[in-house]
């Protein structure tokens, strides 16, 4: 007889029960493969679901390493061998990259097995909903009325589902941290440079970090030992080795300085979200930190700047998708003009590139073209360093940041879509630490009346995981909120 | 009124590297296409590009070669433009911070020198190859991904000889230099020129068109001739000269416009976000300057001081390193103090032996010592310079010795008076009326009866001997 609640475990949990003998690889799969198919339908975390049947488990139970028998779920943009990888856009319709991420890499020697159904997401990781992408919304599993967040809004919601042990998603200006928040589960962006972007489909190269989302600190730190540290194929990658991060799962935050950036408790603010994460700090001086109110003075421009960087940078990334090696080639064949060559790229790039995907190429082109590089690009690259000047100055002063993660909980899908400048500032708080350039983590920290979870967001200076782990993992262990379930 | 042109050259060399400038793909010339390709050079979603420091390294050596400066940081671009050869749709290239920038490169010109300024030297990737069909083109990604070095000199040249000097020039140095075989016919060398005219002695610049598909320097030298004349027509008919790039026509000998101003692109240079920048020490720039050889003018300079050379046959030994290594080794095994004798050897059979396989000396397989053997025995008449020519062709076909050959087919030069005798007597009883012409004072008649001693003796006997017993004999007789 299998016990069929593998499911609900988290990896370590999982882990345990491997080593102990009353887990097998086999039974996890099956028990996942289960709830996905009970879940699913409401949730639509995952993409391709029919993947899901030409499963690569099989034998996984002789591996050995630290993550033997773990299955783990992979965002859509995330390269893995032989197994479509879309980044949800019609434009990379079939494509089965012929090599596997870094990441992916690490995660097969490290034992892992790889979902072969990708996680959904905005397409090109452009948004903040999940509802950008061409196979349609991710369903919050808290309220299915509302979105999970996003772009890594599949990764969110098939952790909070339990429908993924753990799962990959990717950060570039808040895509993990923001549905890490909305769906109540955890969510890292490492420090730029300590995970691998190799096989990471570029949205913002300058940005763009794969990170862990978990059902608890301890999984994120060891879904970290396995993806994280140098590769010779990133030249953006830390040459230095990364720490054995579970040695940061200690209860102890006595001394640890925490500080309050004033500017995070912005205008409009759900005041229960204010008020709970005001809870939240209290809890933890409760255990020993000490808080203190600091500014972070150029904030209210991280926003304008990042969306100039992000967007000239996704501009000449997305400059491949263009019909001749890969993906979609539009078939029609109507001239818009009167060279053939560039009606197809025309044609192509007009059919496969979602409406958000067409805003950002046109915001970035604009952005980096001549005459406009100086007032914009590189403008918005000195404002950047004035943003990472008002981290290195306030940890002079503390040890790491508290804020809330998002100023709201989870909204009602649709209610944002025809207004992307809404859309943007959901992600006011969470990209100031993709300018930086510095790690940050997003852990549940309680519920609204409403039942919706709601995230606290920690950032530390760069490749300070460890900090950010221990004050997770001390905070975390003095509340439930971690091991509260969505009614599904 | 008279006009002058201006003209700038913009010069791109592949740099020959074992892998390609950001990935590890290997860039071995014409292998089976799509052959040497992998996710990184085919710009293949997730993948990113490192830095070959190689590249980097022979780069910043040909920049010293040219005089340039190797700036302390580099930084990479991304350059945009949709073609299906470029499979990124951006080219890594450098747009601010070259490699190298401000050298030079001295070149003569009507017997004095001129300088050319280069403007700057920088390192970037190679776009594919596209194959044209009726009705599909294919692409070859072998060569995306080559490194690059693209240089860009001032607009300091005035003719299209200057021109053809400056590329010359160049091409010498860069071979010198050991990073590119700036070979023309494999695309390992690639010429576009800038051309515009102005009135003779100001100083303002014209209206310029650019000129592409240049595919020899002849074309460079040819097409630049051409455009002189067009601008002049068009200057001269009271029209402006519309600023636009124009395609050569080898076919024609004529240039055709491609596309105008109004069309040219919009490149939206920015730094690659996905390459570190790179800062040089002056360490490291001071270990490659130290690897730069000898180059082509100093070294002919020195075969004139050390061996007594004239300029021109100085010249011609030092245009290529390995033909100047193998003439230099070859003066230097030569005993005899007047080394014109060898240089004579170089530049006449030896290059003519070259020429008529479409190789270099170098690449004839001809070892110094086995030169000067060759030359020993001519010098020591014991064979005819005419033997000797075949002698050459031979050790070139077979890879043996002079010695042996000369062993082998009987060639030894007779110089022995009293074989050779017989001979003489026999042809001067044979050609009494050309024996009558040289009494009579025909002196072309004596060599008619040289040459037929030598044919009885198979081209083996001494001519000069023979010579002087036919003149003893006949002015005795």
């Amino acid at each position: 007889m299998i016990p069929m609640d593998h499911y609900r475990s988290t990896a370590h949990e999982l882990l345990e029960k491997i080593s102990a003998g009353q887990a097998s690889a086999r039974d996890i799969e099956e028990s996942l493969k289960a709830r996905i198919s009970q879940t699913d339908p409401r949730v639509k975390a995952y993409v391709r679901l029919a993947e899901q049947n030409s499963s690569d488990c099989a034998g996984v139970a002789t591996k050995s390493g630290p993550l033997a028998g773990i299955p783990i779920a992979v965002k859509d943009n995330i390269c893995t061998e032989g197994i479509e990888t879309g980044c949800c856009s019609k434009i990379l319709g079939g494509f089965k990259p012929p090599y596997d991420a870094t990441v992916i890499t690490r995660l097969r020697a490290a034992g892992a097995s790889i979902i072969p159904s990708k996680l959904n997401m905005d397409e090109f990781a452009f948004g903040s909903s999940t509802e950008n992408s061409c196979f349609g919304p991710t369903h919050n599993p808290w309220d299915l009325g509302r979105v999970p967040g996003g772009s890594s809004g599949g990764s969110a919601a098939a952790v909070a589902a339990d429908e993924a042990i753990m799962a990959l998603g990717s950060d570039t200006g808040g895509s993990i941290r923001q549905p890490a928040a909305f769906c109540g589960v955890v969510g890292l962006k490492p420090t730029y440079g300590r995970v691998s972007r190799y096989g990471l489909i570029a949205f913002a190269s300058s940005l763009d970090q794969i990170g862990p989302l978990t059902k608890d600190v301890h999984d994120a730190c060891l879904l970290m030992n396995v993806i994280a540290g140098p590769d010779p194929m990133d030249s953006t990658s830390c040459s230095s080795q990364p720490p054995d991060y579970t040695r940061s799962l200690v209860q102890d935050v006595k001394g640890l300085s925490i500080g309050i950036p004033k500017e995070y408790f912005v205008e409009g603010m759900d005041p229960e979200v204010k008020e709970i994460v005001r809870e939240a700090i209290k809890k933890i001086e409760s255990l020993g930190a000490k808080t203190k109110e600091v500014s972070l003075p150029h904030t209210q421009y991280a926003v304008p700047v990042y969306y100039i960087i992000a967007t000239a940078e996704a501009s000449s990334n997305l400059a491949r998708f263009d019909g001749v090696q890969y993906g979609l080639r539009s078939s029609d064949k109507r001239q818009i003009t009167g060279s053939k060559l560039i009606d197809m790229y025309k044609h192509t790039r007009g059919e496969g590139f979602g409406p958000e995907a067409k805003r950002r190429i046109l915001l970035g082109t604009f952005a980096l073209s001549h005459g406009y590089y100086d007032a914009y690009y590189l403008r918005a690259l000195k404002v950047r360093t004035l943003i990472w000047r008002d981290f290195k100055n306030v940890f002079e002063e503390c040890d790491c940041l508290l804020t809330p993660t998002t100023p709201t909980p989870a909204f009602n899908i649709g209610e944002k879509t025809d207004d992307p400048l809404q859309m943007y500032l959901s992600d006011v708080l969470t990209i100031s630490a993709n300018l930086a350039g510095i790690p940050a983590i997003s852990i549940p920290c309680g519920f609204t009346r409403a039942g919706l979870p709601v995230g606290m967001q920690m950032l530390a200076p760069a490749f300070k995981e460890e900090t950010l782990f221990k004050a997770a993992f001390t905070y975390e262990q003095a509340t439930p909120w971690h091991t509260m379930k969505p009614k599904l | 009124m008279n006009y002058e042109p201006v003209i700038g050259l913009e010069v791109h060399v592949q740099l020959k590297t074992k892998t390609k400038v950001f990935c590890a793909c290997p860039t071995e010339f014409g292998k089976e296409p799509n052959s040497q390709v992998c996710p990184v050079c085919l710009g293949f979603p997730g993948s990113l590009p490192v830095l070959n420091k190689t590249a980097l390294e022979y780069a910043a050596k040909a920049g010293l070669a040219l005089n340039c400066t190797v700036q302390k940081y580099t930084k990479f671009d991304r350059k945009h433009y949709y073609y299906p050869d470029l499979p990124k749709n951006i080219q890594i290239s450098q747009y601010d911070l070259p490699i190298s920038k401000d050298g030079y490169l001295d070149i003569e010109i009507g017997g004095r020198t001129k300088r050319i300024r280069i403007k700057r030297a920088h390192l970037e990737e190679d776009a594919g190859k596209l194959v044209h069909h009726e009705n599909a083109s294919l692409v070859d990604y072998n060569r995306t991904g080559q490194p690059l070095l693209e240089i860009v000199s001032e607009p300091d040249i005035n003719s299209p000889e200057e021109a053809y000097e400056y590329l010359t020039s160049l091409k010498s140095i860069i071979q010198y230099t050991g990073v590119s075989d700036c070979d023309m016919e494999k695309g390992t060398l690639r010429c576009d020129a800038n051309i515009s005219l102005r009135p003779a002695g100001t100083k303002g610049l014209g209206v310029k068109s650019e000129l592409k598909n240049l595919n020899s320097f002849k074309a460079v030298r040819e097409a630049l001739t051409y455009e002189i004349e067009r601008h002049e027509q068009v200057i001269t008919g009271g029209e402006q000269v519309v600023q636009e790039t124009r395609l050569w026509d080898e076919k024609t000998g004529r240039t055709i416009s491609m596309r105008t101003k109004e069309e040219a692109k919009d490149y939206r240079y920015f730094p690659e976000p996905d390459l570190p920048p790179f800062e040089w020490t002056e360490e490291l720039i001071e270990t490659i300057r130290k690897t730069i050889p000898e180059l082509p003018k100093a070294r002919a300079m020195r075969f004139m001081k050390e061996y007594g050379l004239q300029e021109a046959d100085a010249k011609q030994l030092t245009c290529s390193m390995q033909a100047a290594d193998l003439a230099e080794k070859t003066m230097r095994a030569y005993p005899g103090a007047n080394k014109k004798t060898v240089v004579n050897w170089l530049i006449g059979p030896l290059a003519s032996e070259a020429n008529a396989r479409s190789l270099q000396w170098h690449e004839l397989g001809i070892k110094p010592e086995d030169l000067v053997e060759l030359i020993g025995y001519v010098d020591s008449r014991q064979i005819s310079n005419l033997a000797a020519k075949a002698v050459l062709t031979e050790m070139i076909d077979t890879r043996r010795t002079a010695g042996l050959i000369i062993k082998d087919k009987n060639l030894a030069q007779i110089s022995d008076e009293s074989s050779i005798e017989k001979d003489v007597a026999a042809v001067i009883a044979e050609n009494p009326k050309v024996v009558e012409d040289f009494k009579s004072g025909k002196s072309n008649a004596l060599m008619f009866l040289v040459g037929q001693v030598m044919k009885k003796t198979k081209g083996k006997a001494n001519p000069q001997v023979v010579g002087d017993i036919l003149k003893r004999r006949l002015q005795n007789a």
